[in-house]
């Protein structure tokens, strides 16, 4: 039992988290999220450079790091700069591309970690809400490749992607396991129509319609109709990616509001020597704390060969997640009082994106159902 | 990063669990498993077991009679026992006083009551708090006036876990009456077969009568049962409180009890169908898991931070919080697990060796009286508000 991070990745989290703190302020990173493209592309470079990405990877796809652990300590750093970069799609269509690849396949890794491509998982569809295994997306063969049809919901970054993963069905009912295909689409393809928006906690997203849209046989990414295992697995590192960046943000909020606690003045006293307000405060530290074991939980079972001790360490994170990271956002903004509801105070914009990462992956419910549900199996 | 035993740790483990399978005697075990009430004997037998194996003290140096664990050692050994149906140890003289005589005592206090606290001789009981004085330990106004070669106690005594069975108390006594609150205390070692005191046990919801309020009238105490200085008492018995808490989240206690429910979950059916197919009874119990696995997580972090020998401070109070809240949760998920069944209470069948038939499940017969018996876990210990606090101040520093 060891509880220390190696040194290697005690350097990746020193040099992330310093590089956050220096280059992604609050301001800085307002004006990107918020901006135009909800991301900087100079930014993503510099981030490329530094290793950020490449930690993501095993070396066997040409990262230097891709264990549990790695990403967590990466997302982590960018939580607590709420950095709105896309170094989530890159992980995810990254590890699936590394699962299932072929060789050519494969080579796209190179570009991700580079920083050149920008890449985004479109799952998630009007009317599937967190079932992962729902897919209404069609893929027909067209010849010696596929025609896809269908609407993507909420793509993260999907505007700025060059690169989409793409899930259809090639059979099987609506809801099945069975029959879910893979495809690597070129974001600006023929007949894919992108409508993209801001989102509430900064960057951007994009829904997706494909209509007819013409993929190549090299498109195809694992065997046809067994993409939901790759799924399940390369979502399995968005949960755990989504949940250590909420810890970030979480040890942040905590922070910023015991500042609070200390220095603002009601009645001539700190409102830190208030009881009420103490025992709040010592409920916050308690649940982060809480979540950091889960995290450390998460990352430890990611690399689990045995699925449903896997998958539950995963649902258990996001559980723990998403309870706890909805509480540390009310309840800052509420020990914060008026000055919380305001866009100006840094800790407003935590408190979104910590609400806001039960959107992602499934939401409370839906892992506790479905942590439920692995433990019967 | 590595939440795995090591290949020695794991080791130790097996031995733990040799040990337990050998040693741990099945009549115990099962009262345990059945949350019945062990009797005295119950609780010197297994005392003596684990003496005889040398594992009773083990957070005392070996010097003294302890075994030479570190932290994860204990925690190790306090799981397994907990999931083999291992009772908790009668805690007052091995877990409290034998640190504070090992840190503060003379070598005559340490020569004479630490033997006789590893052979069970001494039975010792608690004398802290006081009516009045509950979490707030400092304002204790039993008097302890010096003449001569003796102290002349009076006072009360009250919520003494287990002090019928006891023959001697640890007492917090006032020796200076002009001191302010924390100062002007002082620790003393009380025969309790001295003439003037008396014991009256304190009946408590679960009907049961494990605690009791002890009177000092007159009681006169040897001089050489003073431990440490005169009026130095309150440090002494904040060291009590503070030390060796690895353990306190009782996550041993917790895992056995989730187990336990998960079975009765299964048994019990609602309508035709297993309890834990009810989706909201399901969702409770899988709540409770994952609170769970984290807490397992938190201790863990806890113990690797102090594993170099240190003690943990405030991170303590975290645990206690945490680990009561949830395995208080767990006792009343069992409780609601019995439906109608957990209003029938017979005395009886809160002992081994009911004769009659239980009425409705077997389980049922003690399920409501431990989750009222086990209310207690967020009030001793100093109070979970009192933890909250001790987390304000030591931690958040605010």
């Amino acid at each position: 039992m060891n509880f220390e991070h190696t040194e290697d990745r005690r350097m990746l989290a020193d040099t992330l988290n310093r590089f956050v703190a220096e280059q992604v302020g609050i301001e800085t990173r307002n004006r990107i999220a918020y901006g135009d493209n909800g991301m900087d592309a100079a930014l993503w470079a510099q981030f490329a450079e530094l290793g950020a990405i490449g930690a993501l990877f095993p070396e066997a796809d040409g990262g230097f790091g891709g264990a549990g652990f790695d990403i967590a300590v990466v997302f982590e750093a960018l939580g607590r700069g709420l950095v709105v970069e896309p170094f989530l799609g890159a992980l995810v269509v990254g590890r699936a591309l590394g699962a299932v690849g072929t060789a050519a396949q494969k080579e796209r890794i190179a570009g991700l970690i580079d920083g050149s491509t920008v890449a985004a998982l479109a799952h998630d569809e009007p009317g599937s809400h967190y079932a992962l295994s729902r897919v209404e997306t069609r893929a027909v063969r067209n010849g010696e490749g596929w025609l896809l049809t269908g609407q993507k919901a909420v793509v993260v970054q999907g505007g700025n992607a060059q690169l989409l993963l793409v899930s259809a069905r090639t059979s099987g009912a609506v809801d099945s396991e069975d029959g879910i295909s893979l495809f690597l689409v070129p974001g600006d393809a023929a007949r894919l129509v992108r409508r993209g928006y801001g989102r509430i906690d900064g960057g951007h997203a994009a829904e997706i319609t494909l209509t007819n849209v013409q993929v190549g046989p090299e498109a195809l990414l694992g065997a046809e109709g067994q993409g939901y295992a790759t799924l399940e697995q390369a979502v399995g590192y968005g949960i755990l990616a989504v949940c250590a960046e909420a810890l970030g943000a979480m040890e942040v909020a905590k922070a910023n509001t015991l500042e609070y606690l200390q220095t603002r003045k009601q009645f001539g006293v700190p409102i830190g020597s208030f009881q009420a307000l103490q025992h709040r405060m010592a409920d916050l530290l308690l649940e982060v704390e809480q979540s950091r074991s889960a995290v450390i939980n998460a990352a430890a079972a990611i690399d689990s060969t045995d699925r449903t001790e896997r998958e539950r360490a995963l649902s258990a994170a996001k559980v723990t997640i998403g309870r706890i990271g909805a509480l540390v956002a009310e309840e800052s903004i509420q020990l914060h009082g008026g000055i919380g509801m305001t866009w100006e105070l840094p800790l407003s914009h935590y408190a979104k994106r910590l609400v806001m990462v039960d959107h992602q992956f499934g939401d409370e419910d839906h892992h506790l159902a479905r942590f439920i549900a692995l433990g019967r199996n | 990063m590595d939440l795995q035993f090591t290949p020695e740790e794991q080791a130790f483990r097996e031995e733990v669990q040799t040990f337990l399978k050998d040693k741990l005697p099945k009549h115990i075990s099962d009262k345990v498993k059945a949350g019945q009430r062990l009797s005295k004997a119950d609780q010197e037998e297994w005392h003596a077991i684990l003496n005889e194996r040398g594992w009773l003290a083990n957070h005392w140096p070996q010097e003294y009679g302890g075994p030479g664990w570190g932290a994860v050692q204990k925690f190790i050994f306090d799981n397994e026992c907990a999931l083999a149906g291992g009772p908790r140890i009668v805690p007052f003289g091995v877990n409290m006083l034998g640190p504070v005589l090992i840190k503060f005592g003379n070598a005559a206090q340490k020569s004479y009551w630490l033997p006789r606290i590893l052979s069970g001789q001494d039975w010792w009981c608690q004398g802290y708090s006081e009516p009045g004085a509950g979490s707030d330990l400092a304002s204790v106004k039993t008097t302890a006036v010096r003449q001569g070669d003796h102290y002349i106690v009076n006072g009360q005594k009250t919520w003494t876990t287990q002090g019928q069975h006891a023959n001697m108390i640890f007492c917090l006594v006032r020796t200076d009456r002009e001191a302010k609150a924390q100062s002007g205390i002082s620790f003393l070692l009380v025969d309790m077969t001295t003439p003037g005191v008396e014991i009256r046990p304190i009946r408590t919801l679960d009907g049961d009568k494990e605690v009791n309020e002890v009177f000092f009238t007159d009681v006169k105490v040897p001089v050489e049962n003073l431990v440490g200085e005169e009026n130095k008492g309150w440090t002494y018995a904040k060291y009590l409180l503070t030390y060796e808490r690895t353990g306190i989240a009782g996550v041993g206690f917790c895992v056995a009890a989730l187990a336990k429910l998960k079975v009765i979950a299964a048994k019990v059916h609602k309508n035709g169908k297993p309890l834990d197919q009810d989706p909201l009874f399901a969702a409770r119990m899988a709540q409770v898991e994952i609170d769970l696995e984290n807490m397992k997580t938190t201790n863990l972090r806890v113990i690797a931070a102090v594993a170099g020998g240190g003690v943990p401070g405030a991170e303590s109070s975290m645990l206690k919080i945490r680990g009561t809240e949830i395995r208080q949760e767990i006792l009343s998920l069992i409780r609601r697990a019995m439906g109608p069944y957990a209003l029938p209470f017979i005395e009886e069948a809160q002992y081994a060796g009911y004769a009659e038939a239980p009425v409705g499940p077997a389980e049922a017969a003690t399920a409501a009286a431990n989750y009222f018996n086990y209310r207690k876990l967020s009030i001793f210990g100093g109070s979970n508000e009192i933890q909250k606090n001790i987390i304000s101040k030591m931690i958040l520093g605010l």
